[in-house]
């Protein structure tokens, strides 16, 4: 297990040098110049040039890449050419929103589809079935928008239960923290809890047709314990791939939803620094966004041989 | 015995959904099983059987619902009680084991806690003295060091130790009725024979009514002191066990014995035909190795050599694991051989390349276990049969022909064409699948289990359809099968299979009553009620 963790990590150095690569030659093949965009509408030629010379900009590509590549091994992700900030700083302060509200939103969506589609399935063909898949074609083809303004107008308008917008950093206080992240939240998480649902009825369906469910009922265990000793660990592989999946997509949605709710988190440090060319600010970033992707399914792989002791690697 | 009986059932009758081809999957039927008794409940597939078990256990599905009659476990209705009070019941007064040691295990829990489970649903018992408990009852039904053993996981076992853990399971709070559905259906023989003997042992032991369940007249023969015999859900004869299987009073009951496959083999001319198969030195090993993982290797055949001739039946036998289906894979070259040769009508098949694969697989062809999931449910039988002569360039009508022809060859209609699989038995898609193989007319037919998966009625007339056709194309057939009732009959010469070796080989009837290996001798004492000869003393 130990040596496959090591190799596993190991794995990533490639990926991430891919990625690396990639995302060096892209930011440098699209138009747009940073130094003209520092230095501003009125600069002259000489001035653009000499910003170009104090970013780095000037010496061949193959030498920047170096340069960057042997900067981040030693932990210096460069300065942002937009923020004067170190973008090691930046990302930091970043980092808290974006986490905290993929964090909530993949917990409530766990929280509510599994033991949502546990029941679908003890109860197939059942009214309570037909409802909570009724529910989930509503969750599948309600945008995040529609239901994101629904629940401000309900909580925050109507009933004053909650604020409209905006983002309080844990440390100063778990409800101001908590209040305005809920409602994000939850509007993420209704197109992923209709997709967890359905796998997990699907899966739990499977797994109640098997001979070890009868053997467990002939022990005399009662149903519920049925379903939560036997059923649903059996079941769990392809839920807890989906839930993997699902926070990627998540965390690679953030782009989107943190402009909608202004959630000053890294989406939309993303928008800024693609708007600004913050060459630095983008690598870094996307850097982040695969590793954290790549830690993601190596999770996902990690936990599968938690869940079944048939599966080793 | 004239003590209480454990179970009595009494004119029970359990409906069928409206939908079904008949009315009650069973219908009023009464039995008795007393305190220290085994009653074999028999019958082909659909007769009820597992049905009735279920019912008593209160674990029927939801579909099925016993309208009628009583199921009284020591005196008590299991059929009124409460769904709380069959709870208490299950596991305590009334346990259970099935067919399927593989799948009724839970795969992801430790053997040991799926034993104490019972102890912790129904007893007071500390953790520790249910962990003390349950190697107890592990060594009661003599498993290998249980201490270790408890913390397996079910796959970690084989499948007779799989099937003593179920038993354990059943047993550990001394239930008054255990109840047994085919639980040695899916083992090998020899491991059938330690499983039946513990079962035996357990419920002298303990003075446990043991209501079992199988369609395997060996078993039964083996087991049984009394015999209720099942057809469509009634009760169609019952006795004593003797009275049963040798002087059968019902035309129902002497079918089924009639079909019930002699271990003595037939007197056999030896073929002399052209040779069709010959097979020399073949190794398959299975496994890779790889950067940092270890090797894992399986030796499934090693320096295996075999004839077969044209016209001639070679039987392989052997228990799982032996490489019996390994063999047969590479001479149809679904698998690739690690070495050696293969040659068909002295043509070099062995290291074929793919591009020169096609025209090969004409001359061989495989009838598979499962009758079941071996046609494409989406597709029907006419478009299943013509397939693999259209790919060799027969026009489609012509093949059309051939298919109708096949199908009245394998006693079945020419419009059966026009079905799916699903509209058909087990039997009949067996024929199906033996038509399928026709529809090229190979040279080499392989039956792979072809039977196995068949209710005895049944096996006997595919058994003769395949013996008919082998005679009238002249085909080399090889049948493979790990039962030596089959194979005692259909098979002119014999090689017998242990991991992956060839132990012994020779004509039929010598290697039965002349066995020279000791695994051959094992194999063959441990075929169940070997002794018996089924309705031997009816009136001809």
């Amino acid at each position: 297990m130990l040596s496959y963790l090591f190799r596993r990590l190991l794995a990533t150095i490639p990926v991430m040098l891919l990625v690396a690569v990639f995302v060096f030659m892209l930011l440098r093949l699209t138009p747009g110049d940073p130094a003209a965009i520092i230095a501003g509408d009125y600069a002259s030629d000489a001035q653009i040039a000499e910003i170009r010379g104090k970013l780095g900009l000037d010496k061949p590509l193959a030498v920047q890449f170096m340069v960057w590549i042997g900067n981040m091994f030693q932990g210096d992700f460069g300065e942002s050419f937009f923020y004067k900030k170190q973008v090691g700083e930046l990302i930091a302060a970043r980092l808290e929103p974006t986490l905290s509200l993929s964090l909530l939103t993949i917990f409530l969506t766990v929280c509510i589809a599994v033991p949502m589609g546990t029941l679908a399935a003890y109860r197939q063909g059942s009214w309570l079935d037909r409802g909570i898949m009724g529910f989930s074609v509503l969750g599948f083809s309600l945008p995040v928008f529609v239901i994101g303004y629904m629940l401000i107008y309900l909580f925050s308008i109507e009933l004053g239960w909650l604020p409209v917008q905006g983002y309080q950093r844990i440390g100063d206080g778990l409800w101001g923290w908590l209040s305005r992240l809920i409602l994000p939240s939850l509007a993420l998480s209704v197109v992923f809890v209709a997709f967890i649902a359905r796998m997990t009825r699907t899966s739990v369906l499977e797994v109640l047709g098997e001979d070890y469910i009868r053997t467990a009922r002939a022990k005399g265990q009662t149903e519920t314990r049925v379903l939560m000793r036997h059923a649903l660990r059996n079941a769990a592989v392809p839920i807890v791939t989906v839930i993997g999946l699902s926070f990627a997509i998540l965390i690679g949605g953030v782009v989107v939803t943190e402009s909608v709710f202004n959630l000053p988190g890294l989406g939309l440090l993303t928008v800024e620094a693609v708007l600004a060319r913050d060459f630095p600010t983008i690598q870094a970033v996307i850097l982040l966004f695969s590793f954290i992707y790549v830690l993601i399914n190596l999770a996902i792989d990690v936990s599968y041989t938690l869940l079944d002791p048939r599966i080793r690697y | 015995m004239s003590q209480e009986n454990v179970l009595e059932v009494k004119n029970l009758t359990v409906r069928l959904p409206k939908s079904a081809d008949r009315t009650n999957a069973v219908e009023d039927i009464s039995f008795t099983v007393a305190p220290g008794e085994i009653v074999c409940v028999v019958g082909e597939s659909g007769s009820g059987k597992s049905v009735t078990a279920s019912a008593v256990m209160g674990l029927l599905p939801e579909a099925l619902k016993p309208s009628s009659g009583e199921t009284l476990l020591q005196g008590e209705d299991t059929l009124k009680a409460s769904k709380t009070r069959l709870r208490d019941l299950r596991g305590t007064r009334m346990a259970m084991i099935f067919q399927e040691p593989m799948t009724a295990l839970n795969p992801v829990t430790r053997v040991g806690e799926q034993i104490s489970e019972v102890l912790e649903i129904h007893t007071d018992l500390s953790a520790s003295e249910r962990r003390a408990r349950a190697i107890e009852i592990m060594e009661a039904v003599h498993l290998p060091d249980p201490e270790k053993m408890i913390d397996s996981f079910p796959h970690q076992l084989s499948g007779g130790q799989r099937q003593r853990i179920m038993i354990a399971i059943a047993l550990v709070l001394d239930p008054a009725l255990l109840i047994a559905d085919e639980p040695t259906t899916a083992l090998d023989v020899t491991t059938q024979a330690q499983i039946l003997k513990l079962i035996k042992e357990m419920q002298e032991r303990r003075g446990t009514g043991v209501l079992f369940i199988t369609h395997d007249f060996g078993v039964v023969a083996e087991i049984a002191d009394r015999i209720v015999v099942m057809q469509n859900g009634r009760i169609v004869e019952h006795g004593d066990r003797d009275d049963v299987l040798r002087r059968p009073k019902e035309p129902y009951t002497k079918m089924l014995m009639a079909s019930v496959p002699s271990m003595t083999p037939p007197e056999r001319v030896p073929r002399t035909g052209d040779m069709a198969v010959e097979v020399s030195k073949l190794d398959k090993i299975y496994g890779r190795t790889g950067w940092l993982s270890k090797d894992r290797i399986v030796h499934a055949a090693a320096d295996v050599n075999l004839h077969v001739r044209k016209g001639e039946t070679l039987g392989i036998v052997g228990e799982s694991g032996s490489g019996k289906s390994t063999v047969a894979r590479c001479i149809a070259r679904l698998i690739d051989p690690t070495s050696g040769s293969i040659s068909l009508h002295g043509i070099e098949i062995a290291n074929l390349p793919q591009s020169q694969l096609r025209a090969h697989r004409r001359r061989v062809q495989i009838v598979f276990q499962d009758p079941y999931r071996s046609l494409n449910p989406r597709r029907t039988i006419g478009q299943s049969l013509i397939e693999a002569p259209v790919n060799f360039g027969v026009p489609k009508e012509q093949a059309l022909q051939t298919a109708r022809d096949l199908m009245e060859l394998v006693g079945l209609s020419g419009d059966a064409l026009e079905r799916y699989p699903h509209q058909f038995s087990g039997g009949q898609r067996q024929r199906i699948c033996i038509a399928r193989a026709l529809t090229v007319e190979p040279d080499v037919l392989i039956a792979d289990e072809a039977v196995s998966a068949l209710d005895v009625s049944v096996q006997a007339q595919v058994l003769e359809l395949l013996d008919d056709i082998r005679e009238r194309y002249d085909l080399a057939m090889l049948f493979i099968t790990h039962d030596l009732r089959v194979a005692a009959q259909i098979c002119d010469r014999l090689i017998v299979m242990k991991k992956g070796v060839v132990v012994e080989q020779g004509p039929t009837k010598e290697v039965y009553s002349n066995p020279q290996h000791e695994y051959t001798r094992l194999l063959l004492e441990a075929a169940p009620g070997r002794d018996v000869t089924f309705g031997s003393d009816t009136a001809a």
